[in-house]
């Protein structure tokens, strides 16, 4: 009677963000067979329009296992994905604004000695002669020569693709609908096109994957957030690093064509699936923006976006296996931080649906340390065995 | 806004002075409102009645605006009525909306103000549709709009000796303008074929005082001795590396490659809407096949999908400057009438008609002058569609083969088509073209660029003004 598509296989995905693209193509590369869905296109939620800052530093120790994993896919790039997505080494320097900010600089390299993020602290003389282009609140920062930035919009597009290419079934424009667990398989619908069966699935969702959790019986406190972004039109070459600010407000970075891109505030939700900058936001980091680097005050703004990503309270991702039911393993809530671990959260997500374990500590990021679980939302989803 | 508003409660605000813009602030003024108006422009008028700075005044209307003359006393004697019973704020650009509010930078002072509204009436109007030809970003190439507010707005002209070329309406008035003007206009190259013209001519006959202007234009042209060349295909403009300008263009006429000197270009494919600020409203827009573009959507009246947002004129599908004065007066009424005021039903009902009956027209028009459907097809690789990110008719085909962009904001992020200072709207309905035959699928399939603010660039150090005081 209905002609939908049943399509069996290993690891199902839901969410074709950074995070469920490289897990897709890390589960080809381990040679499971992997059905991807995505409602829109992928990559084109917060893995597309984000800042594109790709940096370890000022990560909580927690995550920064994860990170120096990422920091190693990044660095094969080309390798993997057929393209650079105008990746670069360029260096993040982390600005120091009062002496207070340059001592927490400092607390944090000592912190993270282990880890081998290569931070050189730069004094405030230094500083003056080497970017006389910075304002003159900077008293000094924190270098990370080995962090970066990229180009999201290419960058996680090209994770879905390349998973493609290594024979991951990529479905854009296939919104879930329904997912089910009979205790062995899950289901996976999305309208009357398309179901998946597989013994695995991810929730790689974004900032909706507290929908799907919930029909497992999981709730989280996840909600969403709007980074604000803006770029300006393009102006003669000054900065190589990407900069950002001890304490948060404002963070940029200079293309290669020039424009300068920052982000800093929080935007709006126009509904739940799409966001837009606030006008506040706007001429906060505006006025930011030229205290930092005062040769932008003639330049003008040509653009600004935002997008919606999951936050949990903690402001640490969810990543790992789900305490209801057997077989599924989240991963989300990255917070606004998600891009540069993306890819590592990927493999490990792919290391779970094999092994059931990983082999980069995840501990941190386990759903338990919510409340506990209450009755699964879906009926469909009651068969579920809690574990 | 319930029916219990008072006239002092409501603080309905018009973006646009133009032929809809003030005919909609005349119309609410008349039953006792207090509009703002707001436009970019430092004077009323919009395109078509566009005036020139005050000391820069010299040229009667007559001159300036030929046989619209009467019709831009009009519409610039109606604006000047309202003096002291609207708030108007020229050189005025709106950059966002939110909220309820709109954010109004005012160019000279580059201060920046919030504008609360209860309704709003959305009158912006048009700019050229550019389907780029190689050659085009050599100086001395125009718009024939921009070709236009040179001779109307600042009194000059483009060069000495110009060709217009690309299709529509506009294409023989700026000739014939400028050609009265004492300009040499070279010839006249029309995309369109005269078996379009012919084939348009009933339909165009339903407005025959319009048809016969048209008509009169072509013909004058002819009188005076100007070449006039229908179904051409534009190849390049020529130019001289060295001085970086025009120096002639190329064409193909049907059976051959011809060429002619001249030192400037004006050319364009009709109009296409001014539409960013209804999409930041959240208007829902749809596909219009006549205008070949995705368009916020409007009833009759001019109301939209969001309650207490209007929209009248141009801005929301290219009509004309007559429909548009209708139009606002419409939308005026309407948003009178959704704030429990009496208003005049049977004029409403006529303005309704007029419009209406004007649509045969526009269809003959588009028939007349359709936008080449084999510009795609033919645009060479290297050819630059969008200037701003430098981003070429072969980047965009190569976007869309290796990357599987099949919808434009797809094909923005991969490409930067659409990513620079004019957010796409001079190169978008090119790379639209581009994007549909390339994959196979309508234009209407493609999708549209979403707009962001700000709506134009704005300065970094905006001044920001006391809120609310506007
Ligand atoms: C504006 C902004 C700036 C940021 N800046 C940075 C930065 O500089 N550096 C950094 O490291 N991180 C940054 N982040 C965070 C980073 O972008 C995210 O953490 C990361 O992209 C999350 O990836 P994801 O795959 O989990 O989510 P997403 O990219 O949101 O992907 C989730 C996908 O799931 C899909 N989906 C949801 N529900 C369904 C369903 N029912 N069926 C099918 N598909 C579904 C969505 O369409 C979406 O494509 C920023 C985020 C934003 C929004
Ligand atoms: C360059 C040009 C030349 C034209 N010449 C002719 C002609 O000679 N004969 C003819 O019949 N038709 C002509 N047209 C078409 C004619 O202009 C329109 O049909 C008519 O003007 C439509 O009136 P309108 O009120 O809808 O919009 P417009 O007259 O276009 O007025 C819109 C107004 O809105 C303002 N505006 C737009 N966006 C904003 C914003 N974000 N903030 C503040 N202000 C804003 C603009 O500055 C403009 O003044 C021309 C069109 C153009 C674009």
């Amino acid at each position: 009677m209905t002609t939908i598509r049943i399509l069996r296989t290993d690891v199902a995905i839901i969410g074709g963000g950074i995070v469920g693209a490289s897990a897709a193509l890390a589960l080809r590369q381990m040679g499971l067979g992997v059905a991807l869905l995505e409602r829109d296109l992928c990559g084109s939620r917060s893995s597309g329009v984000n800042y594109g800052g790709v940096r370890r530093q000022g990560r909580p120790m927690s995550q920064l296992p994860l990170a120096q994993r990422a920091h190693r896919i990044w660095g094969r790039l080309p390798e993997l994905l057929g393209t650079d997505g105008e990746y670069i080494r360029s260096g993040h320097f982390k600005i120091a604004r009062s002496e207070s900010d340059m001592a927490s600089l400092e607390r944090y390299r000592a912190l993270s000695s282990d880890f081998d993020l290569g931070l050189e602290l730069i004094s405030a003389a230094r500083l003056r002669e080497q970017c006389p282009w910075l304002g003159s609140r900077a008293v000094g920062g924190s270098l990370c020569l080995e962090d970066g930035q990229a180009n999201p919009r290419l960058v996680s597009p090209a994770f879905a693709l390349a998973a493609q290419r290594a024979g991951a079934q990529v479905f854009e424009r296939h919104k879930v609908d329904e997912v089910a667990h009979d205790g062995a398989m899950f289901m996976v619908r999305s309208g009357n096109a398309l179901e998946v069966h597989a013994p695995v699935l991810l929730n790689c969702a974004g900032a909706w994957a507290g929908a799907i959790a919930e029909q497992f019986g999981e709730t989280l406190p996840l909600r969403s957030g709007h980074p604000v972004m803006a770029v300006t039109e393009p102006v003669p070459h000054f900065m190589d690093w990407s900069l950002g600010v001890e304490g948060g407000g404002i963070y940029c970075r200079q293309v290669a064509r020039g424009n300068l891109v920052l982000g800093g505030g929080a935007g709006i939700a126009l509904d739940a699936d799409r966001a837009r900058v606030d006008r506040d936001a706007i001429a906060t980091l505006a006025v930011q923006a030229v205290e930092l680097l005062p040769a932008l005050r003639h330049a003008h703004f040509i653009r600004t976006w935002s997008g919606t990503e999951g936050y949990l309270p903690d402001r640490e991702p969810v990543l790992g296996p789900s305490r209801t039911t057997p077989g599924l393993f989240h991963g989300f809530g990255f917070a606004g931080a998600g891009f540069q671990i993306g890819p590592a959260a990927g493999e490990v997500l792919a290391e779970l649906a094999r092994d059931g374990r990983s082999s980069t500590p995840i501990e941190a990021f386990a759903i338990e340390r919510f409340d506990p679980v209450s009755e699964p939302a879906s009926t469909t989803a009651s068969d579920a065995l809690p574990h | 806004m319930t029916t219990t508003t008072t006239a002092n409660e409501l603080r309905p605000v018009i973006v646009g002075a133009g032929p809809a813009g003030v005919r909609a602030a005349q119309t609410l003024v008349a039953h006792g409102l207090r509009p703002v108006v707001i436009d970019e422009a430092p004077r009323a008028g919009g395109q078509i009645y566009r005036r020139p700075p005050t000391d820069l005044a010299q040229r009667t209307a007559r001159t300036l605006y030929g046989f619209e003359s009467k019709r831009a006393d009009a519409v610039h004697e109606a604006f000047d009525a309202l003096q002291g019973r609207i708030d108007h704020h020229p050189d005025s650009l709106v950059w966002n909306a939110q909220g309820q509010q709109l954010d109004v930078l005012h160019n000279p002072t580059r201060s920046t103000r919030r504008v609360p509204y209860s309704h709003l009436i959305v009158a912006t109007g048009a700019t050229d549709r550019v389907l780029p030809v190689p050659g085009w970003t050599l100086p001395g190439v125009y718009t024939l709009g921009g070709a236009q507010v040179a001779l109307k707005f600042q009194g000059c002209a483009i060069g000495q000796r110009v060709v217009f070329m690309g299709t529509g309406p506009l294409l023989y008035l700026v000739a014939y303008q400028y050609a009265k003007a004492g300009v040499a206009v070279a010839a006249v190259l029309d995309t369109a074929r005269l078996a379009d013209q012919l084939a348009a001519t009933p339909a165009m006959l339903t407005q025959p005082a319009v048809f016969a202007k048209g008509v009169y234009y072509v013909g004058w042209l002819r009188a005076h001795g100007v070449a006039l060349h229908s179904g051409v295909r534009p190849l390049r403009v020529l130019g001289d590396e060295q001085q970086g300008r025009v120096t002639g263009v190329a064409w193909h006429d049907g059976h051959e490659e011809r060429t002619l000197a001249c030192d400037a270009i004006g050319f364009g494919y009709a109009l296409r809407s001014e539409t960013q600020l209804a999409d930041l409203l959240g208007c829902r827009f749809d596909y219009a096949p006549m205008h070949r573009a995705h368009l916020p959507v409007r009833n009759a009246a001019g109301r939209t999908s969001v309650e207490g947002v209007y929209l009248a004129g141009d801005g929301a599908g290219i009509m004309g400057a007559d429909a548009a004065e209708w139009a606002g007066e419409r939308a005026a009424l309407a948003l009178l009438a959704d704030s429990g005021m009496a208003i005049d039903t049977a004029r409403a009902t006529a303005l309704e008609h007029r419009i209406d009956r004007l649509t045969t027209f526009r269809r003959g028009l588009e028939r007349a002058f359709p936008l080449p459907q084999d510009w795609a097809a033919h645009a060479p690789d290297d050819l630059v569609v969008c200037r701003c990110e430098n981003v070429t008719a072969g980047t965009l085909r190569q976007t869309i083969a290796v990357n599987g962009a099949d919808e434009m904001n797809r094909l923005k992020a991969l490409s930067r088509v659409g990513m620079g200072r004019c957010q796409g709207r001079m190169c978008g309905a090119a790379a639209a073209e581009i994007l549909a035959h390339a994959t196979g699928q309508s234009v209407q399939q493609v999708g549209r660029l979403r707009g962001q603010a700000p709506i134009k660039p704005i300065p970094i150090r905006l001044v920001p003004c006391t809120e609310g005081d506007a």
